[in-house]
């Protein structure tokens, strides 16, 4: 190849040219600037197949090993990924080589996994997002999130104009499938209370079948769902899908008369769609986590020993149902009295949200 | 790998024999490492990912490019952060895929097990198993002259095939192990020759009916595994039902250590490498595959029937992609199986098969490559970014298909055969 000297000088001096143009800023004095580097306490997480940055559990969960982090700095977080249930096992194994002193698994797929690995290293705290363990060293977080979502059914159910409210879900999986079963009960109680015949697309409690769009990343497969729905008439939409839950929204900004219950977090303040959301069905997991990490840490500084099971509910704010922001004058004061009188008695036990995904714990 | 170029260096004594010899073979031996023969480029094409996945290892890092804004003003910083982060980087890989170095300390100190030594290597070769199955499936239509590109769907369709006979029964060892894996065969050979018969039989391209069959098998998988047959009757996650304990792989060490998860798949991978080098190179199937991927015309006019060569061959292929799945759903997925279990195997199975010049011995131990370049970059999570071993991969293959590229870069001079790629035929 005869490239000509002269072309190469010219694509060298360019290049330093423009490396230079970059590369001119003031030096910083020697400092020591990394994050918590030197801390003596090291919080470690295995992701499930979502990966960190999956807008769902393993982001939520991320996000409160970091806000432990943050707040102490004496603890240190790191985070392994998975892209499948046989990375678990080398994954686990890989943070207790790292001498990880606390180890989260996030999701009830790998809690047999985390119960094995904790059953051989009994020293080192556990803890399972989304799963229950019997493990000694494991630390079950759970949230039941069907009391929420009961709720939010309860409100579309009063809100509906069309007598139809739809819901569909990302993945068929137990985290998933309680919001919906939440949902259908909080309808039905409706119906049985008012006497309204609202019907629920989408998803069929008795046969646990449903809507899914296999995914949860596919914005535009959950606004194709979406679409179907309103033109059935459903005009209050409920996705449980994560980031392909703005799917929903979007479909829902299209419509003058659709609005949709967002999922995990408040979806007025997580989400660009304010306007269309009713209300959401949140689920405390970021600060479940960063509580988790907190005890694990104090534990290990002459503290109790971090086990048993955390269940978050409507009783400890672990679970909740959103403030209705826009929507609040559309709301009647008789529905949100309502509303306050279910979740007492779910608190007190009169009321029983059942769901074959309910936490396994108590 | 190939040693078909060698041929220069070959009829010379080696190295040292007579002093006259020395420079003329030091010589050719030179002439060869300047040549873009299929070796040689093989080794630089690696050579080059490396150094171009530091590049990016280098950009991809904050600190390390926030060194670079003050380059001129202290340029040491910026090229000691650089060299320290791609030496961790190498580093962290080689620890998690072969040898990790604070376990040999430990061990030397007597704190850890034999066993925990070999942990890196058993992972690499736990996710070069399935490769291996894959890799030959797309290895060996590439000899007929057909691109299998359906390696994934054949697996998928192997892996329920092992995963039906692995839980519906309960059997000694001896006997359900084996059914299990001939049931994975027999499930993906069947998927696979579905392309050969198209192509046979109505002149669909295979490329096409084979990309369109992945979809078509990853969602039959999706729907599959939640139908009351299939579904794990204890969780409600997306999970099928474990196979029987009488149908899981064993594990090849268990007798060192629990936590080695390599299991006999590898030893079958192996064994279907050398059957596979049987069939093509000593069968007279395997001289009609390749008559058929030379000039399927003279084929047809020398008497062979070149349908049911695309059908069989396809077939065969299929059937080593389905022993991926069986590997899976009865090694490391015994536990039940989840949409993700099959991972993109088959699809780095070409890219196996592509690295390995479709020849038996080069997709094993490009297999092993690739499985080390996974094993490692899982293990050497947190600090090096995970994705680093489908880029290297990905960079590797660049350059082998390409090797104008690699020659070009390089400056190497021309083989005297001509420079070598595989490429299917038919388009």
């Amino acid at each position: 190849m005869a490239v000509k000297p002269f072309k190469l000088a010219l694509a060298g001096f360019s290049a330093v040219g423009l490396a230079a143009l970059a590369a001119c800023g003031e030096a910083p004095s020697d400092s020591n600037g990394g994050d918590n580097a030197d801390a003596s306490f090291l919080a470690c997480m295995v992701t499930d197949s979502g990966g960190v940055d999956d807008k769902s559990f393993n982001e939520s969960s991320w996000a409160g090993m970091e806000a432990a982090a943050k707040a102490n700095d004496d603890i240190e977080v790191q985070v392994k990924e998975s892209s499948s249930e046989t990375d678990y096992d080398p994954n686990l194994q890989a943070t207790v080589d790292d001498g990880c002193n606390f180890i989260v698994g996030v999701g009830g797929l790998m809690t047999e996994n985390v119960n094995t690995i904790a059953t051989a290293n009994p020293d080192i705290p556990f803890a399972t997002v989304d799963g229950f363990s019997e493990v000694e060293n494991v630390y079950s977080i759970q949230f039941d999130t069907a009391q929420s979502a009961y709720l939010a059914g309860y409100v579309a159910a009063a809100q509906t104009k069309t007598g139809k409210v739809a819901t569909w879900g990302g993945i068929q999986i137990p985290p998933v499938t309680i919001f919906m079963d939440g949902f259908a009960e909080g309808i039905a109680k409706h119906n049985e209370d008012k006497g309204t015949n609202v019907e629920l697309l989408g998803w069929d409690e008795e046969a646990q079948t449903g809507t899914f769009i296999n995914g949860f990343e596919d914005a535009a497969a959950g606004k194709s769902t979406s679409d179907t729905f309103i033109t059935q008439g459903a005009d209050i939409l409920f996705p449980v899908a994560g980031p392909a839950g703005i799917g929903a929204l979007t479909a829902a900004s299209e419509n003058d008369d659709v609005s949709a219950i967002w999922v995990d977090t408040d979806g007025f303040v997580s989400t660009e769609y304010g306007a269309e959301i009713l209300t959401s069905a949140e689920k405390g997991l970021e600060t479940a986590v960063k509580d988790a990490v907190d005890a694990a840490y104090k534990a290990a500084n002459g503290g109790d020993a971090i086990t048993g099971s955390y269940v978050g509910t409507l009783e400890n704010g672990g679970v909740a149902l959103a403030p209705f922001h826009d929507f609040d004058s559309a709301v009647s004061a008789e529905t949100k009295a309502e509303i306050e009188a279910l979740t007492q008695q779910i608190i007190d036990g009169t009321i029983v949200v059942e769901s074959p995904a309910s936490p396994a714990a108590s | 790998m190939s040693t078909d170029t060698k041929a220069p260096a070959a009829d010379q004594p080696d190295a040292g024999e007579t002093p006259e010899a020395k420079p003329s073979f030091m010589r050719l031996f030179g002439r060869y490492l300047t040549e873009a023969n299929s070796v040689m480029v093989t080794i630089y094409s690696l050579i080059l990912a490396f150094l171009i996945g530091a590049i990016l290892l280098i950009v991809s890092d904050e600190y390390v490019r926030s060194t670079y804004t003050y380059f001129f003003a202290r340029p040491q910083d910026a090229l000691s952060a650089s060299w320290y982060l791609v030496r961790d980087s190498y580093i962290a890989l080689f620890e998690g895929a072969v040898l990790n170095l604070n376990t040999l300390d430990r061990f030397a100190a007597g704190t850890a097990e034999f066993g925990d030594l070999l942990r890196p290597l058993s992972e690499t070769l736990t996710y070069a198993t399935p490769l291996i199955f894959t890799g030959l499936a797309v290895g060996l239509a590439f000899r007929a002259g057909l691109f299998n590109i359906g390696a994934q769907g054949q697996m998928i369709f192997g892996m329920l095939g092992a995963l039906i006979i692995g839980f519906s029964f309960s059997l000694p060892a001896v006997i359900h192990l084996p059914l299990a894996i001939i049931a994975g065969a027999i499930a993906g050979a069947a998927f696979g020759a579905v392309p050969g018969v198209l192509k046979a039989t109505t002149g669909a391209h295979e490329v096409i009916s084979s990309i369109m069959l992945n979809n078509i098998a990853g969602l039959f998988l999706v729907w599959a595994i939640g139908t009351g047959f299939l579904h794990s009757e204890t969780k409600s996650d997306l999970i099928t039902k474990p196979v029987d304990e009488s149908a899981v792989m064993p594990k090849l060490l268990s007798g060192l250590s629990e936590s080695l998860r390599v299991n006999w798949a590898l030893p079958l991978g192996i064994a279907a490498a050398v059957f596979t080098w049987w069939l093509l190179s000593r069968s007279t199937f395997g001289f009609r595959i390749r008559a058929v991927g030379f000039n399927e015309h003279a084929s047809a006019t020398a008497g062979m029937r070149i349908g049911s060569t695309y059908v069989t061959t396809m077939a065969v292929a299929g059937g080593l992609a389905g022993l991926a799945g069986a590997a899976l759903s009865l090694g490391v997925g015994s536990s039940g199986i989840t949409t993700n279990t099959a991972l993109e195997y088959g699809f780095d199975g070409i890219t196996v098969a592509l690295l390995g010049r479709a020849n038996p011995g080069g997709i094993v131990a490009a297999a092993i490559l690739f499985g080390a370049l996974k094993a490692g970059a899982l293990s050497a999570q947190p600090d090096v970014p995970v994705d680093i071993s489908t880029l290297l991969q990905a960079i590797i293959v660049l350059f082998i298909a390409a090797p104008a590229l690699v020659k070009a870069i390089l400056h190497l001079r021309t083989p005297r055969g001509g420079l070598v790629t595989l490429e299917a035929k038919g388009w």
